[in-house]
């Protein structure tokens, strides 16, 4: 079966202290998957290192077909090559408008030249319409996005990434800030997203991977202590003792 | 549907207009003798010093990169028109006296002839190689460019690649201006030590027309090029690309995510005001009539931010007005015309005081007015910041932020 994202046997340290101990994780083309774990278990640095940020001091990451190495790549060439990532503080261009900042993340060359002599379409146009519909932002595209509620921003976030169009999204605690209310409509929206794409969630509120009914991986000190079902893994005797029996 | 770029960016007409008149106002001023020629060249270099505090603008006030070392290029772009006019103006000096001598002149006698005048008072007698093209208008004004241009893009490749940000880029661009300045303070840099070039107000071959004539050419050239480039920046920073350097500006990681190469864009802005600064540059060291390394000391560029800073970042027209109107300013203060004030126990003399007033101008506009004297256009337009003491607009009333909100 091929996979989009392969990492494996990747071990990072920070002054010693190992961040990541001889990972090995994957996920499909078209597949939610939920990273939970304690603080401290890794979860932001496997992010850092599977969009490039930090650079793994041995193991390999592949993506796509051709499996090619990612960790060669520059954060940006990696975003070009199709990963998206959604920090946990939402971290739209509060200066710019809604329609700004989807114009900024939509698909389209990313070079300065051709950056400079970029106008927009129709056809672009009616894109960022369709996505600040999907995320509920249709009657507030000339706002600033600093004006947004948090909720808002969050969507307005997620809206950004799918404008990418990546085939991988990494989402971090996408949910957090959020009323009841909007943390469904987040649910429903990330359901749907992974119907077409990977989708890989890192959240550590039982309740809202509950509600993403996938399959989940514990992370454990650097190291997947589980996978599979969130049924499974809670019954799981080395995560209850680690991560869930704590309260 | 989208808006077309001129009701984008409402100012450019206006700012072209009074740009417009000021030019007009200024020539039949000058036309009536209304103005005194040197006036008439302080305009024009505060034209210039306008344009550098454009480009300064475009990358302090909207990619964020507060170079202090921009002043740098301008010197540059200086230097490389002014070795133009001074071998130019030379060759004819030289060709004339060798005229009484009889005998037609040689090249290489005029050659010598040209490298004895000029190199005379460091105490040499031969041409440097950097001054190859210097009897070529035409290669000199490609060097205003390119080379500015080249020294940009060699520094910003090599501090923004090794990601160099905030203060300690600038400074990183403030040793960069110093060292350049040591070095051009050498006799044997090859432009003269700290003696510069001179007589740059003498156009070769116009020795008919007189400074007045020549004064106007230069206002309007400098006025032709401050309008032209506010249009080009206007219609850059109104578009995408104007969106990303402000995004850089805001939030670079975050940038990086979405794919654009922030280095590269960090890079292109740089070498553009460089280029810009250049051209600035040379088109005010010949209404200057002078240039030497002490234009390239850091105090220099540092002007070049506290201009943009009192006129308002982040807005084109705020970059003009501060660098005119800070600019015109030092000039009346340490001009002497100033009246002093007496204080009884001792005297405000502002050609002293001016930079104290200057610092405190500076110091209340951070704190009071950080937007600038372009904030009073905002003021009258109606339009305010909220007042929320540096705090985001955080999560709405009833979102939680650890915990899972219950039903």
């Amino acid at each position: 079966m091929s996979q989009l994202l392969e990492v494996s046997g990747v071990t990072v340290s920070f002054d010693g202290f190992r961040a990541i101990n001889n990972l090995t994780f994957s996920i499909g083309p078209a597949e939610l998957r939920a990273i939970i774990g304690p603080n401290g278990a890794g979860k932001s640095t496997f992010m850092d290192i599977v969009t490039g940020k930090t650079k793994p001091d041995s193991g390999t990451v592949t993506f796509g077909e051709k499996s090619a190495s990612l960790l060669k790549l520059s954060e940006a060439k990696i975003a070009r090559a199709g990963v998206g990532r959604k920090f946990q503080r939402p971290t739209v261009f509060e200066d710019q408008t809604v329609t700004e900042n989807l114009t900024l993340a939509l698909k389209a060359a990313r070079s300065p030249w051709r950056v400079l002599g970029w106008r927009s379409k129709p056809a672009d146009h009616a894109r960022i319409e369709a996505l600040a519909a999907q995320v509920g932002l249709a009657d507030h595209l000339p706002r600033k996005a600093g004006e947004l509620s948090h909720g808002q921003k969050q969507w307005l976030e997620i809206a950004m990434l799918l404008a990418q169009e990546p085939r991988l999204l990494l989402v971090d605690e996408p949910a957090a800030g959020m009323t009841l209310a909007e943390r469904e409509k987040t649910t429903e929206l990330l359901v749907d997203i992974a119907k077409t794409r990977a989708v890989v969630v890192v959240e550590h509120d039982m309740e809202f991977v509950r509600r993403l009914n996938c399959r989940v991986t514990v992370l454990h000190e650097g190291s997947v202590l589980a996978e599979g079902s969130l049924d499974h893994v809670t019954k799981n005797q080395d995560v209850i003792d680690v991560y869930l029996g704590r309260g | 549907m989208t808006r077309s770029f001129l009701t984008r960016t409402p100012s450019l007409l206006i700012f072209i207009a009074c740009l417009a008149l000021f030019t007009i106002a200024v020539t039949l001023a000058a036309h009536y003798g209304l103005m005194s020629t040197s006036f008439v060249k302080t305009l024009g270099k505060t034209l210039c010093l306008c344009l550098a505090a454009l480009a300064m603008d475009l990358i302090w006030g909207y990619a964020g990169i507060l170079s202090l070392g921009h002043m740098a290029f301008f010197a540059l772009g200086g230097y490389m028109i002014g070795m133009w006019l001074m071998y130019a103006r030379t060759e004819e000096i030289v060709v004339a006296s060798l005229m009484n001598s009889g005998l037609p002149a040689t090249p290489e006698e005029i050659q010598q002839g040209i490298a004895s005048q000029i190199f005379g008072v460091v105490g040499a007698s031969d041409l440097p190689a950097i001054w190859s093209f210097a009897h070529s208008l035409p290669l000199q004004l490609i060097l205003v460019v390119a080379l500015p241009g080249l020294l940009a893009l060699i520094f910003g490749w090599l501090a923004f690649r090794s990601r160099v940000t905030g203060v300690y880029l600038s400074i990183l661009t403030q040793a960069m201006t110093l060292a350049l300045a040591l070095y051009l303070f050498q006799n044997d840099s090859g432009l003269r030590g700290n003696n510069g070039l001179s007589g740059l107000q003498n156009l070769p071959g116009l020795d008919a027309v007189s400074q007045d004539t020549i004064s106007l050419w230069f206002f309007w050239a400098s006025a032709a090029a401050l309008g032209l480039a506010y249009l080009a920046l206007s219609w850059i920073v109104s578009g995408k690309f104007g969106s990303v350097i402000r995004a850089i500006r805001d939030d670079e990681a975050r940038v990086r995510f979405l794919g654009y190469s922030v280095e590269g864009y960090k890079l292109f802005v740089f070498t553009l005001t460089a280029v810009i600064v250049a051209l600035a540059g040379a088109l005010y060291y010949p209404q200057a009539g002078i240039i030497n390394p002490a234009e390239l000391a850091p105090i220099a560029s540092i002007y070049l931010a506290v201009w943009v800073a009192i006129g308002g970042r982040g807005r084109l027209y705020g970059a003009v007005i501060g660098a005119a109107v800070v600019s015109l300013l030092s000039s009346w203060f340490t001009g002497g015309r100033a009246p002093s004030i007496p204080l009884g126990f001792m005297t405000i003399n502002w050609v002293d005081w001016w930079q104290v007033l200057l610092g405190a101008a500076f110091v209340c506009v951070t704190l009071f007015a950080p937007k600038g004297i372009g904030g009073l256009f905002d003021a009258f337009a109606g339009l305010r910041a909220p007042d929320r003491k540096g705090a985001p607009l955080g999560p709405d009333q009833g979102s939680l932020q650890e915990k899972e909100a219950v039903e």
